[in-house]
């Protein structure tokens, strides 16, 4: 729809444009810039053209990083969404509790990145973790600094904590807008509990249910401070994910050129994602118009 | 197809209700026959819809009994009852085609695929829609998708009553009138036992073979459209029947004759004299203006073209009375007399309408 | 003061919305747009009030092109079907806030909302919250506020759709005196061809986002231009009959008569006639009255009226009869019409004839 036509709203939006050009385009160029150069320090650079990508491209190092990224998204996105749509479903609708709980499921959403991994580091430690020393006395193995598995699920444990109340809050959004003659006309139709949910509760929520899995794979695709924080990328390079992958190619290594190359190509296959999303999102909205 | 028996029944929404105020719905006692179609008329809060889910199972009353065929359903859920609703905003499975909405009841019941099939092509046949079984009912037009909910309602051949709450609220003026006129064709051929809630006169009457008129959580009249026509029972059910409504007159009454404000009446029938606060009730429709001459002294105020007919507002010693002039009729020039035709004039002692001597109860 | 439209379309993605329109509102009139859901209502008013800018045209206000003028720029204001009000401010508060957003004195402002208070019967509840009035009395804290503006420009928009049929009886009535004092233009939606006759005023009839026709409100009704005109402002919808005019007779479906009234002196060939649901009787008025041999399909009763639905050929036919009526279903009925009651229209619709009887009405 547009609306009437008034030439000065532009100049309303040129900070925003120059904020964005600094923070966005200019580094991005800088990045372009590395990528297609090589530097042995002193700030000479040489042209290597595509080189960069063209190693990369064939670098197993990054390939299983990449395989271990796609695992971590795939698996946290299986847990999180059923779950999430499971705990909204079980929500009560309205009243003292229903404010509770909505309280309570945002609290893991407000706490920053580094702390949640610092808790789980602490959590999951043998010695002085509650979580940690309580399975180790029940007699299971659990050492996340050397045991593959123990890594993998911490990590994967941790996430599923700090952003299940996001899906679960999306979905209980979607759930409250349907009108109660639907529940009613159900009933009326003797529809079981699973038709219920099939036919009525998740096609209403398949719009917030999409913008649900977009935000975490995206956000799960980037995760780099919780690992970081709780197993360095450890042990050897079990959870070594891509962003934390890149920052030890870039700042340990001080790969400019390689990691710059790298960067691009993560970008790319984000953007990639999402234009996928957005594709199938708004699909969805024509097949309403039909 | 069922009788629908309300025995002693009650409803408030407060846990302990003191006083009669707290009373949503007031006691009922009723017998509503098979396969008659009622419909419960009142303006907003006057107790239909509570009365509504407490026949459809939604509600729990919190006193007396319901009854289906003299079997007592008021504590069985909805699913045992057999009812069919079809809501204010139309309610369908937007993901599912057409077909498979209107098998949806069945699939549920476990029927065999063969009869649900027949079933489901009799069913379109009869709401026409059999051209767009296989469409998706997501994206239909607002009547299409009410014609589907009033579609699953009927594909069960078992069920004891069509409930409607408000159903065309969304539709058209000229969708209303097909629509109305395909649920009439479908009581008429199939019988149903049907009840419709709504706060338009024009749909209740046309509808139904019964009119209960709510008010207050009271049922004050049920009756025949024409019944509360001629003879409203409560100043209520003329003011809320008829557009405009009832004009209500402080009178006195003594046996054939009323006074309002020193005029004459003549009342077509011997009321005695009635105790309480009295009035007559008149219709527009039986009121003529004339210049000069006998009746009560009026100014006309305003006229109102309405096409078919001209609705005559006018002032009667501070009260209004409103006429109606038939299409063509010309209002006379300086009319400020009003006669009443008596075969209109009902009377009312605080708001009930009084029988005149020798009326049959 | 008044508002021009000059050539004003509206497209969105190639769509035509609104199609080319030339009006002018004068002040201190009622004008309504009447016409069916997505006909173009509520698009025109954005139109009008500048929430949306117009694809192609000019509109100005006394004279002045305001066509790209912000709304807020505009004194306009807006009324909608849902009743939009501040939820945590008092009645008062709500009325009161467009006199303070322009700065108005203390005084000032007090004596505007009392009196608009006192016109919409909401004295007694300026201190309450929106939320714990009824439905009406939202609506009408609503039109308060519209009103205190004192906009040269006042939209409504179905302002009384949400509302219980009594209660929009009642506000319909007050409505149009309310605001003549007001000396704004007024524009009010509504899809209801008895609401438009009762406000009175001017009437625009809106179709598939052209607008028909513009004009008084009882001429357009009684002198529709086109067919479509015919059957918007028509509830229920207008009844049509094909027509052949050969050397002098007029064959009206199966019916042959002299072609007098509105067929009197037409060219041969063939039309199409269309008269209203009052005009279809039972018993025939008058030696020239055309008489038709339907099948009854469905009767509905009103108390004072009855609606018959006649099936002739394959058109279905409605008419409003006065008195209740109890017919047989399914069988032959004869039903009459007085030619002098039949509009003519050529078969792309247009009006060659009116009904004879509308001239003189």
């Amino acid at each position: 729809m547009n609306k009437t036509v008034n030439q000065k709203a532009w100049f309303l939006v040129l900070p925003v444009l120059v904020l964005v050009a600094f923070s966005a385009i200019i580094p991005l160029m800088t990045v372009v810039n590395y990528s297609v150069q090589d530097s042995f320090g002193n700030n000479e650079f040489f042209w290597a053209g595509l080189e960069w990508f063209d190693e990369m491209l064939h670098s197993e190092r990054m390939w299983n990083a990449l395989g271990r990224q796609i695992a971590f998204s795939a698996i946290i996105l299986a847990i999180e969404i059923p779950l999430g749509i499971f705990v909204a479903l079980n929500m009560p609708k309205s009243g003292v509790w229903a404010s509770f709980c909505l309280v309570l499921m945002s609290l893991p959403l407000l706490i920053p990145w580094n702390v949640v991994g610092t808790i789980w580091q602490i959590f999951g430690r043998v010695d002085i973790g509650l979580l940690g020393y309580t399975l180790d006395a029940v007699g299971i193995e659990y050492n996340y600094t050397q045991d593959f598995f123990a890594a993998w699920a911490t990590v994967i444990v941790m996430d599923v904590w700090h952003w299940t109340s996001l899906v679960a809050l999306l979905a209980y959004a979607g759930l409250q807008s349907i009108p109660d003659a639907y529940y009613q006309a159900a009933k009326i139709d003797q529809a079981s509990r699973w038709a219920v949910f099939r036919y009525i509760e998740l096609p209403k929520m398949a719009g917030v249910l999409m913008i649900a899995i977009l935000l975490r794979f995206m956000d799960s695709f980037m995760i780099y401070t919780e690992p970081f924080v709780v197993t360095g990328g450890g042990p050897g390079n079990s959870t070594t994910f891509l962003s934390i992958d890149l920052v030890k190619m870039a700042l340990g290594q001080f790969d400019l050129g390689p990691a710059a190359a790298f960067s691009i190509m993560y970008y790319l296959v984000i953007l990639l994602v999402s234009w996928v999303f957005y594709t199938v999102m708004t699909n969805l909205d024509k097949r309403d118009g039909v | 197809m069922a009788k629908i028996t309300l025995d002693n029944l009650a409803h408030s929404y407060s846990d302990r209700p003191t006083s009669e105020d707290d009373y949503a719905l007031k006691e009922l006692n009723h017998d509503w026959a098979d396969g008659e179609a009622y419909a419960l008329l009142g303006a907003s809060g006057c107790g239909k819809s509570t009365l509504l889910n407490i026949i459809s199972g939604l509600l729990q009353p919190s006193q007396g009994r319901i009854l289906f065929d003299g079997h007592d359903v008021t504590h069985a859920p909805t699913a045992e009852r057999n009812i069919a609703q079809v809501f204010q905003f139309p309610v369908v499975y937007d993901t599912m085609t057409v077909r498979q909405n209107l098998a949806f009841p069945l699939r549920n019941r476990g029927a065999d695929p063969a009869y649900v099939a027949s079933r489901v092509q009799a069913i379109a046949a009869m709401i026409g829609m059999e051209g767009t079984l296989d469409r998706k009912a997501r994206g239909l037009t607002a009547d299409a998708k009410q014609k589907i909910s009033l579609g699953r309602g009927m594909v069960r051949e078992d069920v004891n009553a069509l409930l409607f709450d408000e159903p065309l609220t969304v539709i058209d003026p000229h969708m209303k009138w097909e629509l109305r006129t395909q649920l009439k064709t479908l009581h008429r051929d199939f019988g149903h036992t049907m009840i419709y809630v709504t706060h338009d006169q024009t749909e209740a009457l046309t509808f139904a073979d019964k009119v209960v008129v709510m008010y207050d959580g009271r049922v004050v009249q049920i009756g025949t459209p024409q019944q509360l026509f001629e003879r409203p029972a409560h100043t209520f059910v003329g003011y809320f029947i008829g557009s405009p409504g009832m004009n209500v007159l402080p009178a006195d009454i003594r046996g054939d004759t009323g006074t309002v404000g020193g005029s004459a009446v003549a009342l077509g029938g011997d009321y005695g004299t009635p105790a309480g606060n009295t009035e007559l009730g008149v219709r527009p429709e039986f009121v003529r203006l004339s210049a000069g001459g006998d009746g009560l002294p009026v100014t006309v105020t305003r006229v109102e073209d309405v096409g078919r007919h001209k609705i005559v507002r006018a002032d009667a010693h501070g009260t209004r009375i409103d006429a109606i002039l038939p299409e063509g009729a010309p209002l006379p020039a300086n009319a400020d007399r009003a006669t009443f035709d008596p075969r209109g004039v009902n009377v009312y002692a605080d708001k009930w309408r009084v029988a005149p001597v020798g009326e049959a109860a | 003061m008044a508002l021009t439209l000059d050539g004003v379309s509206k497209s969105v993605n190639g769509q035509v919305h609104v199609h080319p329109i030339d009006l002018t509102l004068e002040a201190g009139t009622m004008n309504v747009l009447l016409g069916p859901t997505l006909s173009g209502k509520t698009s025109l008013m954005r139109l009008m009030a500048g929430l949306d800018a117009p694809t192609k045209g000019r509109i100005l206000w006394n004279g002045e092109d305001v066509t790209g003028q912000r709304v807020q720029d505009r004194g306009v204001a807006m009324v909608y079907q849902q009743f939009i009000n501040y939820p945590s401010m008092t009645v008062y508060d709500n009325v009161a806030s467009p006199m303070r957003l322009l700065g108005k004195s203390k005084g000032e402002i007090d004596a505007a909302v009392r009196r608009a208070a006192d016109l919409m019967r909401l004295t007694p509840f300026l201190d309450r919250k929106p939320l714990e009035l009824s439905g009406g009395q939202q609506q009408r804290c609503a039109l308060a506020r519209a009103l205190v503006k004192d906009a040269g420009l006042v939209l409504l928009d179905e302002p009384l759709a949400n509302l219980d049929y009594k209660l929009r009886e009642e506000l319909r009535a007050e409505i149009p005196n309310i605001f003549r004092e007001a000396g704004s233009v007024f524009v009010y939606a509504t899809t209801e061809p008895e609401e438009a006759l009762l406000l009175g005023g001017n009437v625009a009839t809106l179709w598939e986002g052209r607008v028909t026709q513009f004009g008084r409100t009882p001429d357009v009704y009684r002198q529709p231009v086109d067919a479509t005109t015919a059957r918007v402002f028509s509830d229920p919808p207008m009844n049509f009959v094909d027509v052949t005019v050969r050397g002098g007779t007029a064959r009206f479906g199966d019916v042959e008569a002299p072609a007098t009234a509105a067929t009197a002196g037409l060219a041969d060939g063939t039309y199409l006639a269309g008269f209203r649901p009052n005009h279809l009787t039972l018993e025939a008025a008058g030696p020239d009255a055309l008489t038709f041999t339907g099948t009854l399909a469905v009767t509905e009763i009103t108390g004072s009226e009855t609606f018959v639905h006649v099936d002739y050929g394959d058109r279905r036919w409605v008419g409003l009869i006065h008195g209740v009526r109890n017919l047989p279903l399914g069988r032959p009925i004869p039903v009459h019409l007085d030619p002098a009651h039949a509009y003519v229209f050529a078969e792309g619709g247009a009006l060659v004839a009116a009904a004879p009887y509308a001239a003189a009405a």
